[in-house]
């Protein structure tokens, strides 16, 4: 394991003065296979900039988090690994997203073929107003999956932990579930299409706190088989369920960008940064 | 945590509870006299078109007067039917939407999935709006000219269509978007994120939700289109036929213009049957705004 201290120049914010902390980032490198390789990711919103050149290696086959307070960019950045800023008219990305050779970013690359391999669990558990079964099945169809359907469907709910409870009623509306269900509901559909990469942001907030451990250990389980990427504000969910933690903070200018990276443990033991202990420690947000 | 200010601010406090409370009741009062006030005018006029109408339209061995529905207009009001007017209508009324549902609901979805939000789009969006209130002769007058005369359509039941289809469209597109707009955001991203494409996504999970919103649109488009009478004239919709329509470019009459007919007629026997034909009309819109109830109730889903 290295460390890497890099030092960033805010042009703009050091002429206003703006900013009232040292712009260094402390960025572990992985000893990791990588799923994804970030390269100077920086969005805009229009003029503004919500995201300063974000560089951090994703682990294949790992829970990564991201934290930090309100209006740090998090949610922005997880949005960009399925370009789901594209959705945004005035939303612009620039640096370098490296996905098995390919960047995500690109122009050339489809984002409709980004988001098959590249899953997302939203925050407010979203089913179709169809049955579960239609819920699971609309990955699949939409995809043009030929095969048996059928066993899809079931393999994608037992592996989100709900076949057992819906199996015999697959034909009622997912509405019809309780808010932990419908969320693992959005789970085996995100499942369902065979993604490589799992999003999922603050999938739990809109749940009890039963729910939530479900939701927890389901990240755990499904960890073994998917890269799982996913935004909290729950410190306590960030330390029990992810392998690495990215601490991303937002400077006087609203711009975010990443304090801190590395092994989950070390983040939230003995983190090299000062923000990022004022951060974990309650300080922030 | 910073420390807590002392509260120790000047003033004075008038709570005049009770005075709040009767200002909150006259409010309720004024409401409650507002609908009275709109109440009595519309039941007045039903209850006179009903005691002059009635007697023509219903007849009591046989419940439903079969010679008024089943006759065509005569100089003699006893003889005077409605069927020329009732099938004349309907007929326009089903090329009308035929026409009119297609177009509105396609501008509407591009309106609101695909075009880009610009100057462009909202200019487009303000004129739709606008066109919704531009007097109903105007569209006759468009029709006169673009229908009956350049595309020589003449006095046809389809010239009148299209020049319903025109005045109705504006009604069906800021409905269509509406019932577009009450598709929550989360279903779109639901299915982008699946690997959708836009069209997957519009097609499969926000159609399927907005449909019953449409139809319900339309159908209220439909109730203002079954009493428009003025661009009728205006691109020549005859007011005695003694015959139905056998293609669309056939002439033809409807019903608020044979009963404008006879209104117009100086006998008081013919004030009779047009009272008979207004009955009829208003039943014919009460059947249809009830089915765009009961398919607004049917199709509604609960997010």
């Amino acid at each position: 394991m290295t460390v890497e201290r890099s030092t960033q120049q805010d042009d703009a914010a050091s002429l206003r003065g703006a900013i009232d902390q040292p712009q260094a980032s402390v960025i572990h490198k992985l000893d990791e296979e990588l799923a994804l390789e970030l390269r100077d990711v920086s969005v805009y919103y229009g003029r503004f900039q919500a995201l300063d050149s974000i560089s951090l290696d994703i682990a294949k086959r790992k829970v990564t988090a991201l934290i930090g307070p309100s209006g740090c960019g998090k949610s922005t950045l997880l949005r960009c690994f399925n370009r789901m800023n594209d959705l945004i008219p005035s939303a612009r990305m620039s640096g370098v997203i490296d996905y098995e050779g390919e960047n995500i970013l690109g122009d050339e690359v489809d984002a409709v073929d980004i988001r098959r391999r590249v899953g997302m669990v939203f925050q407010k558990p979203n089913p179709f107003p169809k049955s579960i079964y239609a819920n699971v099945a609309f990955g699949p169809r939409v995809n043009g999956f030929k095969g048996d359907l059928d066993a899809l469907v079931e393999a994608s709910l037992r592996r989100a932990a709900l076949w057992d409870e819906v199996h015999d009623i697959l034909k009622t509306s997912g509405l019809a579930l309780s808010g932990g269900q419908q969320q693992r509901l959005c789970i085996a559909r995100a499942i369902a299409v065979q993604p490589d990469i799992i999003l999922m942001d603050e999938p739990a907030s809109a749940l009890d706190p039963i729910a939530t451990l479900k939701i927890e250990d389901l990240m755990r389980e499904l960890a073994e088989q998917y890269t799982i990427i996913v935004v909290t504000h729950n410190m306590q969910q960030a330390a029990r369920v992810s392998d690495y933690t990215a601490f991303l903070l937002a400077g006087q200018d609203r711009t975010g960008r990443l304090v801190e990276y590395g092994p989950t443990g070390t983040i939230f033991t003995t983190p090299q940064e000062k923000r990022t202990e004022d951060y974990i420690t309650g300080r922030y947000g | 945590m910073s420390d807590a200010a002392p509260m120790s601010v000047e003033g004075e406090w008038r709570p005049k509870v009770a005075l709040r409370i009767w200002i909150g009741r006259l409010f309720v009062g004024a409401c409650v006299l507002a609908i009275v006030v709109s109440l009595l005018l519309l039941g007045a006029l039903i209850i006179d078109v009903a005691l002059d109408g009635a007697a023509r339209l219903f007849n009591l061995p046989t419940i439903l007067d079969v010679g008024f529905l089943t006759n065509f207009p005569s100089r003699f009001p006893a003889r005077a039917g409605v069927y020329a007017g009732v099938i004349g209508t309907l007929y326009m009324m089903a090329l009308t939407a035929a026409i009119a549902f297609p177009l509105g609901v396609g501008a509407a979805i591009y309106l609101e999935e695909y075009a880009r939000p610009n100057w462009f789009l909202r200019f487009i969006q303000i004129n739709i709006s606008n066109l919704a209130g531009v007097p109903s002769i105007v569209y006759g007058l468009l029709g006169l000219q673009l229908f009956v005369r350049t595309m020589e359509l003449e006095r046809s039941v389809l010239a009148a269509a299209l020049t319903m289809a025109l005045l109705v469209m504006p009604i069906i597109i800021v409905s269509a978007q509406e019932s577009l707009r009450a598709v929550p955001p989360s279903m779109r991203e639901g299915a982008y994120a699946l690997g959708a494409t836009r069209w997957q996504m519009v097609r499969h999970s926000v159609l399927p939700y907005a449909l019953g919103g449409m139809m319900t649109g339309n159908i209220l488009a439909m109730s203002r289109a079954i009493g428009e009478t003025a661009p009728l004239i205006i691109v020549g919709a005859l007011t005695f036929v003694a015959f139905l329509p056998q293609d669309p470019l056939d002439p033809y009459t409807v019903l608020p213009i044979q009963i404008f007919n006879w209104i117009s007629r100086p006998q008081a026997d013919f004030q009779q049957v047009a009272a008979a034909g207004i009955l009829l009309l208003l039943i014919m819109l009460l059947v249809m705004n009830s089915a765009a109830i009961v398919l607004r109730q049917r199709t509604r889903v609960r997010w």
